[in-house]
C-alpha cells in the first residue's frame, strides 16, 4: 500500500507583491518548537533590504493617496482571508511558538481581531489626533496626521503572528508602507501571512516581508536614506543593537520607536502609539474674510 | 534709496540695565560659572554688553540636580491648577515688562524693534498664557497627564525669548523642570527671565538658566539624570543629538534646518504675494529656520513678479535696530556673517551672469560698524545650486521657475528639509491641493511667517521630530505620547 507523500512549500521573501528568493541565494534552517527541521526560509540580504525599501517607496504616495475609507475596507480583508485560512496559520503558530492547539487558536483570532481594529482606525485616525487650532488672527488653522513615509519594522522575535500584525497594521494603516523583518528564529506565520496579504487588495510594494537576521540586515535599513522610521521593537532585549541601529538612523534623523526591555504582552490593548509613532503633523494656515 | 527720508526714530535703551557680568541661573539663585566667562556683543555696534559666565560639566551637574530636586519634591506633585498660577503670572510679568524685554532683545540679538516689540514678546507671553492653561487640564490633552521629569533644553540665537517660551511653557505645563541653555551670542533675555521666573516666586530649580556655547550645551544632553532633550538649530547639531541619546530612556524633540519653498502661482493675488515673499525671507534679517529662502514662481510671470519684488525690496530700511523704522536689522555675529559671505559667493561663482541670472541687491548703505547684510537675491538658480539647498540663514533668496502644479511641488519637496512651504494662488482648490502633496509640517497659504501657541509648528524629514505649539506640543513632554 503506497502512502501519499506530502508537498512541501517553498518559503520565500515577499518584495513589491512578488515572492523572489533571496537574490544571495542563502536560506537557513527553521525548526519546529522541539527542534525538528520544519523548512528552508529565504535568509535576505542588503540587496534584498535595498530592493524592499525601493518597492516601499515606489508604493508609498499611491497608498497614502487612497481614501482613507478604502484603506479601511483593504485591512478588513485582510482580516477575512487570514480568518478563511485559520487553520493554517494555527498550525503555524504551533510549529513556531510550541503552544496548544488552543492557545495557538487563540493567538490566531486575537491576530485577526487585530486587523479587524485597525481596519476601523484608518478613516478615524484624523479625527482624534487633528484639530482645528483656534489661532489670535483671521485664519483659518489645521493640522491633521499624515504618514512619515516608508517604515522599517524588526518584528518581534517570540510573537511570531500576533506580534507581527500588532506592528505590522499600525503602521500601514495610515498610509505608510513597510519593509518588515521577520522573527528569525520562528518566520513561518510572517511567510503565511504575505501569502494573505498578497490576496487581500494590498497594492505591491505596501508591505514587504524580509526572513532573515535583524542584526545582519537591519543596519542597512537603519542607515538606508530613503527610509523614515524605524520600529526597533525586534531587537528588544538587546540594548547593543538597538543603539547601534539608532545611531544609524540620526544620519537621516529617521523617526524610531526604541526598542523595550523585552518583548511586551501583545495581548493587551495597544492603544494609538503604535500609529502615531509613524505619523507627521501638517499644520496648514491660511487667512480669513481678505 | 527711496524718495523719502525718514527722521530717526530711536527707541529709549535707558529702559534696560545691562549688569556688567552675569552668573548662572541655578536653583532660584544667580551663581558664579565654572567655566571660562565670555562676551556677549551688540551686533549693530560690536559693543560688548556683558561678560557672561560659562557652565563648566560641574556646573550642569549643579543645575540637573536643581532641577531633579525641584520635580520630585515641589513642582511635580504640585496640582496642576497651582503650577498654571505661576505660569500665568510669568506671562504678566512678561507683558508687564515688555517694552524693557524687547529693547534687551533688540540690543543682544541686532533684531529690528519692530518685531521684538511686536512679535517676539508678545508671542512668548502668548505662550506662556495658552500653556498655563494646559496644566490643569492635561487629561484632556489625549496624551495623558504623566510628566517626563527633568528637560534639558537647547535654544538657538534667532528667537531667544520667543524660544525660550516655546521649550519652557510646555515643560512646566505639564510639570516638568528644566535646565535651558540660551545660545552664547544671544543670552540676554534668558538671563532677565531668570529674574521674571524670581518676581513670580516660582520655586527654586523649577526653571534653570545655564550660559555656555557647544560644549555646555552637550553635557546638558548627555547628562545622564536629563529624562527629555529638547533642541532647536542646525540640522548637523540635531543628528549629533540624536546619536548621543541614541540607547538611552531620553526622550527627544529636534527642531531644525529648512530650506522652504514658497510657491507662487500665476493667479496669486501679487501684491500680498510680493509681501509674503518679503516677509517670508528678509523677516528677522533671514535668521528663521522656516524662512521662504527658495522663490518657486510661475514662469509666465516670473518678470512681472521679479520687477515688483526689486521694487519692494528697494524700500526696505536697513540699519539701527533700535529704530521703529527700521526693517532689516544686523546679523547676528562675525561667525554668521562669514557664512553668509561664503555661500553667497558661492551662489554668485554658480549661476554666473548670463541668461538672466545673477545677483541683486537694492542700493543699501551698510553702516561701518557692527555685522550687516543687504537682502539679496539670486535669480537664475537651479535645484544642483548649493544656494538652492543649503540653509544659509540669511536674507538670501534663490528664485528659481516652474510651468506646472506638479513641477512646483516636485521642486519643493526635493530637499532633505521638510519644515514649512507658501503657496499663493487664488484657486482653493489648488492651494488644498499642493498643500495636501508638499512634505512640510507647516503650510501657509496665501500667508507667510505666522506663529501662533495653539497651531503646532515642527518638521518632516531632516528638519526634525516632533511639534511645538497646540496640544501637539504638550506630547513632547508627556509620557507615552509620540509628539
Amino acid at each position: 500500500m503506497s502512502t501519499r507523500i506530502d508537498v512541501r512549500k517553498t518559503y520565500k521573501l515577499f518584495i513589491g507583491g512578488a515572492f523572489p528568493r533571496s537574490e544571495s541565494g542563502y536560506s537557513y534552517v527553521v525548526n519546529d518548537s522541539k527542534g525538528a527541521f520544519v523548512a528552508n526560509a529565504a535568509l535576505a540580504s542588503r540587496k534584498d533590504a535595498r530592493d524592499a525599501v525601493g518597492a516601499a517607496r515606489k508604493a508609498q504616495s499611491g497608498w497614502a493617496g487612497r481614501t482613507a475609507y478604502n484603506r479601511a475596507q483593504i485591512l478588513y480583508r485582510v482580516a477575512e482571508v487570514m480568518e478563511d485560512r485559520r487553520p493554517q496559520f494555527v498550525q503555524a503558530v504551533q510549529q513556531s511558538e510550541g503552544l496548544s492547539g488552543s492557545k495557538a487558536e487563540r493567538v490566531v483570532d486575537e491576530a485577526v481581531d487585530r486587523w479587524v481594529w485597525y481596519a476601523g482606525w484608518a478613516d478615524k485616525l484624523t479625527q482624534v489626533v487633528g484639530n482645528a487650532n483656534p489661532v489670535a488672527g483671521p485664519f483659518f488653522n489645521l493640522s491633521t496626521p499624515e504618514p512619515t513615509g516608508v517604515v522599517a519594522v524588526l518584528a518581534p522575535e517570540r510573537s511570531s503572528l500576533l506580534g507581527l500584525v500588532s506592528v505590522l497594521a499600525p503602521v500601514i494603516v495610515s498610509g505608510n508602507t513597510a519593509v518588515v523583518v521577520s522573527s528569525y528564529s520562528r518566520p513561518l506565520p510572517a511567510v503565511n501571512l504575505a501569502e494573505v496579504l498578497a490576496t487581500s487588495d494590498v497594492p505591491g510594494g505596501v508591505v514587504n516581508i524580509l526572513t532573515g537576521k535583524a542584526a545582519t540586515v537591519a543596519p542597512w535599513l537603519a542607515a538606508h536614506m530613503d527610509v523614515n522610521a524605524i520600529d526597533l521593537g525586534g531587537v528588544a532585549g538587546d540594548p547593543v543593537l538597538a543603539t547601534e541601529l539608532e545611531v544609524a538612523a540620526a544620519d537621516n534623523l529617521k523617526r524610531v520607536r526604541r526598542a523595550p526591555a523585552a518583548e511586551p504582552d501583545w495581548s493587551a490593548a495597544p492603544g494609538l502609539e503604535p500609529m502615531t509613532a509613524f505619523l507627521e503633523t501638517k499644520t496648514v494656515w491660511h487667512p480669513m474674510g481678505v | 534709496m527711496s524718495i523719502f527720508e525718514y527722521a530717526p526714530a530711536p527707541e529709549s535703551r535707558a529702559i534696560v540695565d545691562i549688569k556688567a557680568s552675569c552668573g548662572l541661573f541655578v536653583n532660584g539663585e544667580f551663581v558664579d560659572g565654572h567655566g571660562t566667562p565670555f562676551k556677549t556683543v551688540n551686533p549693530a555696534t560690536e559693543e560688548v554688553l556683558a561678560e557672561v559666565a560659562e557652565a563648566n560639566d560641574a556646573d550642569v551637574d549643579a543645575a540637573v540636580k536643581a532641577a531633579r530636586r525641584a520635580y520630585d519634591k515641589v513642582w511635580g506633585p504640585m496640582p496642576g491648577r497651582e503650577r498654571a498660577k505661576y505660569l500665568y503670572r510669568i506671562a504678566r510679568i512678561l507683558q508687564e515688562r515688555a517694552r524693557e524685554i524687547s529693547v534687551l532683545e533688540t540690543i543682544d540679538n541686532g533684531k529690528p524693534i519692530k518685531e521684538s516689540r511686536d512679535v517676539d514678546v508678545p508671542t512668548a507671553a502668548a505662550f506662556f498664557f495658552y500653556y498655563a492653561g494646559w496644566a490643569d487640564k492635561l487629561e484632556h490633552s489625549g496624551y495623558g497627564s504623566t510628566p517626563l521629569g527633568v528637560a534639558g533644553q537647547v535654544i538657538p540665537w534667532n528667537f531667544p525669548l520667543l524660544m525660550l517660551a516655546w521649550k519652557i511653557a510646555p515643560a512646566l505645563a505639564c510639570g516638568n523642570t528644566v535646565v535651558l541653555k540660551p545660545a552664547e551670542t544671544t543670552p540676554l533675555t534668558a538671563l532677565l527671565f531668570a529674574e521674571i521666573c524670581q518676581q513670580a516666586d516660582l520655586p527654586p530649580g523649577v526653571v534653570n538658566i545655564i550660559t555656555g556655547a557647544g560644549a555646555t550645551g552637550e553635557t546638558l544632553v548627555g547628562h545622564p539624570d536629563v529624562d527629555k532633550v529638547a533642541f532647536t538649530g542646525s540640522t548637523g547639531v540635531g543628528k549629533a543629538i540624536a546619536r548621543t541619546v541614541a540607547g538611552s530612556s531620553k526622550k527627544v524633540t529636534l527642531e531644525l534646518g529648512g530650506k522652504a519653498a514658497n510657491i507662487v502661482f500665476d493667479d496669486a493675488p501679487i501684491d500680498q504675494a510680493i509681501e509674503g515673499i518679503v516677509n517670508g525671507i528678509f523677516f528677522n534679517q533671514g535668521h528663521v529656520c522656516c524662512a521662504g529662502s527658495r522663490l518657486l514662481v510661475q514662469e509666465s510671470i516670473a518678470d512681472e513678479v521679479l520687477t515688483r519684488l526689486k521694487r519692494r525690496m528697494s524700500t526696505l530700511r536697513l540699519g539701527d535696530p533700535l529704530d521703529k523704522n527700521t526693517d532689516v536689522g544686523a546679523i547676528n555675529s562675525a561667525a554668521q556673517l562669514a557664512r553668509i559671505h561664503e555661500l553667497s559667493d558661492i551662489g554668485e561663482a554658480e549661476v554666473g551672469t548670463g541668461d538672466g541670472a545673477g545677483r541683486w541687491s537694492p542700493e543699501c548703505e551698510l553702516p561701518s560698524t557692527g555685522f550687516w547684510f543687504p537682502p539679496t537675491i539670486f535669480t537664475g538658480v537651479s535645484q544642483a545650486h548649493r544656494i538652492a539647498r543649503e540653509e544659509i540663514f540669511g536674507p538670501v533668496l534663490s528664485v528659481l521657475t516652474f510651468r506646472t502644479p506638479s513641477e512646483a511641488v516636485e521642486k519643493a519637496n526635493n530637499t532633505p528639509y521638510g519644515l514649512s512651504a507658501g503657496v499663493w494662488t487664488d484657486k482653493g482648490s489648488r492651494i488644498l491641493d499642493i498643500a495636501g502633496r508638499l512634505r512640510a509640517g507647516v503650510v501657509w497659504a496665501n500667508t507667510f511667517n505666522k506663529f501662533d501657541p495653539t497651531s503646532p509648528f515642527g518638521g518632516y524629514k531632516e528638519s526634525g521630530y516632533g511639534r511645538e505649539g497646540g496640544r501637539h506640543g504638550l506630547a513632547a513632554y508627556l509620557k507615552g505620547a509620540d509628539a
